[in-house]
């Protein structure tokens, strides 16, 4: 008996617990940025934002999720129930599993495994399954050319994102993220913060581009274009199942948000090297950055228009392919020829 | 040479970063929003709104069912029906306005010879039931005794130009 409590079912339940430390927070987080995109777009149209429900209108995210709630499933009758159903679920559970991998400090991680990375990676391509399964299974056009395009999107970034990840791995040399920004851990002329931000600039900004693209969002947001497509991909879907794919929606964009900001700001390192900041706690730097990246998205949302599709698959194939593949044989030839590159961490 | 200064333009994005530079700055500036339920915007003199049904000061209602606003009415919203009252003078036993159809174009008020139907400066009487919005006489008397002071207040605004 001993056993069965010590040897299975305390651990298990450790798990549960750990996972829910990272789930709760996040859920909350998804709701609560829903809020803090409608008061950065209203700040920036001149605007008040929600204001009404709750002090600030901070109640107002609830408020809408218990709308959501109470409303109506409506699956139409020409569509595929299973897969209709499960598109939304493949979507935010995809959204959430990747959280496994993502450090919070160093040690504080549900999962510290070597291929980090390459689970984060395969985790976001496999995301456009959702989008996908929800365009066929609806059975609509619009719902149809939305997929196709969002699938060709994902597909298309996704080149340059894994040559951006690739040129992040060669200067760290680990697909381990905790070991990624442990290699972000030390000072230029001593004050300058050794983050690949700095000598990566141009595959940070490729990197937080291609992001956009594939987490489908303004000027990338073909797959919703409401102006040719009403909805896109989710033309169909209501109340929970919708629910479930802006969760996704939101959950995928805060996931981008702090994969860059581990990539290439230095996950939950302090920016000043000196003494008030340092006693600051690593997961306090981490959710800054987080935030810092999240209102960039929310700040290209405001500025930006829409992409035209011929546009979007330019950019992606003809600038960013080629632009990240250069900097990638740059990367490696410089790190090559100076002698800098990492050996095994451990 | 162009080619390049406009491809070194594309590449460090500056016109990408001017464009966020400017939203930025707009995030910083006081919002311009009108509070509406607490705070409300300025109402012209000609806005038309509510109806309402007039009485002079002595309390006698103003209108003679002379029939013209119903007669004029685009969207056939106003239904009259009058006969001589006991003193001989003529009034309207029935003045209904159907808000659900009215499309508030004002010619009720231009029509009418005694200033008795106007369109009033509420706007604010959404309602639950379609029901609520077939008005009767005796609730546009109502109105005309709620908003007295507002209507004529536009109207005597309003008579240099009329």
């Amino acid at each position: 008996m001993a056993e069965f409590w010590w040897g299975y079912a305390w651990p298990t339940l450790f798990i549960v617990g750990k996972i829910l430390c990272v789930l709760v927070p996040l859920l909350l987080a998804i709701a609560y940025y829903t809020y803090f995109e409608r008061k950065v777009l209203a700040a920036s149209q001149l605007r008040k934002g929600p204001n009404v429900v709750g002090p600030f209108g901070l109640l107002q995210p609830i408020a809408d999720a218990v709308k959501m709630l109470f409303k109506e499933t409506i699956v139409p009758s020409s569509a595929n129930r299973v897969i209709f159903i499960a598109a939304p679920l493949v979507t935010v559970t995809l959204a959430l599993v990747a959280w496994a991998v993502i450090p919070f400090d160093k040690g504080l991680v549900i999962s510290n495994i070597n291929v980090g990375i390459l689970y984060l990676f395969a985790i976001s391509s496999l995301g456009v399954y959702g989008i996908v399964m929800a365009g066929w299974a609806s059975n609509s056009r619009y719902a149809f050319l939305g997929a196709l395009r969002s699938a060709a999107q994902m597909v298309s970034y996704e080149v340059s994102i894994g040559f951006v990840l690739v040129t992040v791995l060669l200067c760290a040399g680990s697909l381990n993220l905790t070991d990624i920004v442990e290699a972000q851990n030390r000072w230029w002329l001593g004050f300058i913060p050794g983050w690949f931000v700095i000598p990566l600039l141009p595959m940070f900004v490729v990197f937080f581009i291609s992001t956009l693209a594939e987490t489908n969002r303004t000027p990338f947001d073909l797959p919703e274009d409401e102006a040719t497509l009403v909805a896109g991909f989710n033309v169909e879907y209501s109340s929970m199942t919708w629910l479930l794919f802006f969760m996704g929606e939101y959950g995928n964009m805060i996931l981008m948000s702090a994969m860059t900001s581990i990539l290439f700001l230095g996950g939950w390192l302090s920016p000043i090297p000196l003494e008030p900041f340092t006693w600051i706690p690593g997961p306090i730097w981490l959710l800054a950055k987080v935030l810092f990246v999240m209102f960039c998205f929310l700040w290209v949302r405001a500025t930006f228009p829409r992409f035209r599709y011929d546009q979007l698959m330019r950019l992606g194939w003809k600038v960013f392919l080629p632009l990240s593949l250069f900097w990638l044989v740059l990367t490696a030839g410089v790190l090559t020829a100076m002698g800098w590159v990492p050996g095994p961490v451990h | 040479m162009n080619f390049l200064a406009r491809g070194a333009r594309g590449l460090l994005l500056t016109e990408l970063i001017s464009g966020m530079a400017l939203t930025l700055r707009y995030m910083f500036k006081p919002a311009v929003t009108v509070n509406y339920p607490y705070e409300k915007g300025p109402l012209s003199s000609r806005f038309r709104g509510e109806h309402a049904l007039r009485r002079y000061p002595n309390g006698e209602e103003r209108c003679i069912a002379c029939k013209l606003c119903e007669a004029i009415c685009p969207a056939l919203a106003i239904t009259i029906e009058a006969e001589p009252r006991e003193d001989g003078s003529r009034r309207t036993t029935r003045y209904d306005i159907d808000m659900t159809k009215c499309i508030y174009c004002g010619y009720c008020q231009e029509a009418c010879p005694v200033d008795a139907i106007v369109e009033g400066p509420n706007f604010e009487f959404a309602a639950e039931t379609r029901e609520e919005l077939f008005y009767d006489k005796e609730k546009l008397l109502a109105n005309g005794d709620r908003w007295e002071a507002e209507i004529a207040k536009s109207l005597s605004l309003e008579a240099p130009y009329r």
